[in-house]
């Protein structure tokens, strides 16, 4: 085998969680298949997150800048990916399966005509992994057969990565002509929560449809911040406008496995399950006993959120304010 | 607008999953359109008429798939929606990878020289969400994909597209040709704006059902069967699925009497508070 492309995503001068995340991933194929370890992170302005990324004992950090790179487009970076990795010899090019993995290595690997293995969750061998099908009913083994291997890690299966000291050396590549084939980025809506992500926080707690009411979350806010959780949401809490879209769990939107998740008022469809089922506590408040949630929760409450949730935000305040 | 629509069959996620031989088995399979595949369809239609009034398409909604002989009943279903046309590629499910699809797609974009490609974002038996992205980078095309909203622009010869991605929603602009694949929300009541409909206009949530007029107009609409080799594909599978298990089951816990109980299971025996 070659050596080894890593694409590490990186915003405001450090390094994404996800970034740590494809590390981990990186690592394990290296395990198995030797070569060099080379990271590459493309932006306007990547030093900081190279030097960072110096530290995970790779064999080289790329960086790629240009102003035209500040905002990603698969358009401008899938082919630098694709050139770097011809040039450098990769046989493997890897990263993380966030919406930017899942939007860029696909388009990489259309340009070197190389098999994906989309959203993995375990190496088997430098071209076998383990992934989650069917809203994660089955477990696949997958073999890549085409010489070039593109392969993405599901974040929640890839711990971050811890740095092991060094330096590795970091140099910089030409970014070359840069074509975004008429595509163009306009803005990002977004909006800042004093929460921890989603997709990383410890403690996640979801609503649902029978929440009934956007403002209704306020009391779910609570219970985050008192168990320093994150909040999320079904989809149907989502589409009818009681929280934004980017809180659902799911199959369609992000996949969490906290050490405790919290359903509150939903059903369990299982769409939904494919997005927290690797959760390794899950609580279920449902007032319908029959809700299919309870079949995955360890622990299970059949009554309303209304009378629940109050007497649970007592509760631990009791046990928080005794410790 | 000219549309080209790709569509899967996928067995009904609700239907439990069976094993042979380290394989799934389909053999008592319920098959339908990839729900996905399905939105992409509707906003198609969305894009080619006036929400006031869909008897009439301005522009040609093409639907597409790969697959055996029994993929027609899913095109037909396309068809009675309102796409004006279906391709079926003779092919067997099993052969299939992201690659060889991607390929076909590029060489049936060459016959029918749509100006937008659209597609689901993934299709919810593999979860692979890689054949848009393949398919833009062989044609050369920009793409925008996790569409939650799009729009047309510039007279028609751009696309505005509110995409999903982690952090919240990212707006792209591409020019025509291009490939858009679709996320849930596409099928909401303003998520596409055609330039023809009023912005008012709020369409019903979700795909729209097929009419009995549609049903029965479904089955004189062209449809088009063709082979890899019509089409001048050769492309071999870059991936192969070497087995299928199921995930340990997780196991169904207890029920607590009372919050007091609950939370002092959460405490003493989990650990986690
Ligand atoms: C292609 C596709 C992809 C999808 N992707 C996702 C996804 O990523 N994530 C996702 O979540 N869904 C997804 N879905 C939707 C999924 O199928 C379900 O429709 C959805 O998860 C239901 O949300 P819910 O549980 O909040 O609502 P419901 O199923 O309506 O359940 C509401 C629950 O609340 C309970 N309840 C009501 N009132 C109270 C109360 N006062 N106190 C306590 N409990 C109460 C009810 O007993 C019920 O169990 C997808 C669907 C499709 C077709």
């Amino acid at each position: 085998m070659g050596n080894i492309l890593v694409f590490l995503e990186q915003a405001d001068r450090r390094l994404r969680p996800a970034a740590l995340s494809a590390i981990s991933l990186s690592r394990a194929i290296h395990k198995a298949s030797g070569g060099k370890l080379l990271f590459v992170l493309i932006g306007d302005s990547v030093g900081d997150a190279a030097k960072e990324a110096a530290q995970f004992g790779a064999d080289g950090v790329l960086t790629v800048e240009a102003p035209a790179l500040k905002h990603y487009l698969a358009e401008t970076y899938a082919p630098i990916v694709a050139r770097i990795a011809k040039e450098q010899g990769a046989t493997t090019i890897a990263g993380c399966a966030t919406s930017v993995g899942k939007d860029l290595l696909p388009r990489v690997a259309g340009i070197l005509d190389a098999g994906v293995a989309p959203d993995v969750s375990g190496v088997v061998s430098a071209k076998q992994f383990r992934r989650a099908v069917n809203a994660g009913n089955a477990l696949q083994t997958i073999e890549v057969l085409s010489d070039v291997v593109v392969v993405s890690g599901r974040q929640t299966d890839f711990p971050r990565a811890a740095a092991s000291g060094g330096s590795s050396p970091v140099t910089a590549v030409a970014a070359g002509a840069i074509d975004a084939k008429g595509a163009e980025f306009v803005e990002l809506q977004t909006q800042k929560r004093d929460r921890p992500d989603l997709t990383e926080a410890r403690v996640v707690v979801s609503g649902g449809r029978g929440m009934k009411e956007g403002k209704n979350f306020a009391i779910l806010e609570q219970l985050c911040d008192l168990l320093g959780g994150a909040l999320g949401a079904s989809r149907a809490a989502c589409d009818a406008g009681m929280v934004p879209n980017d809180l659902q769990v799911g199959q369609t939107g992000k996949v969490v496995a906290p050490d405790l998740y919290i359903a509150v008022a939903i059903s369990g469809a299982i769409q939904h399950l494919a997005g927290m089922k690797g959760s390794k506590v899950i609580v279920a408040i449902n007032k319908d006993a029959e809700a299919p949630i309870f079949q995955v929760a360890d622990y299970g409450l059949v009554t309303t959120w209304e009378k629940a949730i109050p007497e649970l935000l007592a509760e631990i305040k009791k046990i928080k304010s005794a410790s | 607008m000219k549309i080209l629509v790709t569509a899967k069959r996928i067995p009904d996620p609700t239907q439990k999953l069976k094993l042979k031989d380290n394989a799934l088995d389909f053999s008592g399979a319920n098959w339908q359109l990839n729900q996905f595949d399905e939105y992409s369809v509707e906003a198609a239609l969305r894009l080619t008429e006036d929400g006031a009034n869909t008897a009439v398409r301005h522009g040609q909604v093409t639907v597409a798939s790969l697959g055996p002989a029994d993929v027609a009943t899913q095109l037909r279903s396309a068809l009675a929606m309102g796409a004006d046309k279906a391709i079926r590629v003779d092919a067997k499910d099993d052969e299939l990878d992201a690659s060889i699809v991607a390929k076909t797609l590029a060489k049936l974009v060459e016959r029918e020289k749509p100006e937008l490609v659209l597609m689901g974002k993934l299709a919810a038996d593999n979860e692979g969400n890689d054949v848009g992205q393949r398919l833009a980078a062989i044609l050369g095309w920009p793409q925008a994909t996790f569409a939650c909203s799009i729009q047309v622009v510039d007279g028609g010869k751009a696309v505005l597209v509110g995409r999903e991605v982690d952090a919240g929603v990212e707006v792209k602009k591409v020019q025509l040709p291009a490939v858009v694949t679709v996320d849930l929300r596409i099928v909401s009541p303003h998520a596409v704006k055609s330039g023809r409909t009023k912005p008012e206009f709020a369409y019903a949530e979700g795909p729209r059902y097929a009419t009995l007029k549609g049903i029965r107009a479904a089955n004189t609409k062209p449809f088009e069967q063709l082979t890899f080799a019509q089409l001048g594909v050769t492309a071999k599978a870059t991936t192969k699925v070497l087995k299928v298990e199921m995930p340990p089951a997780r196991q169904a816990g207890k029920k607590v009497g009372s919050v007091a109980e609950l939370v002092e299971k959460l405490q003493k025996e989990a650990k986690v508070i």
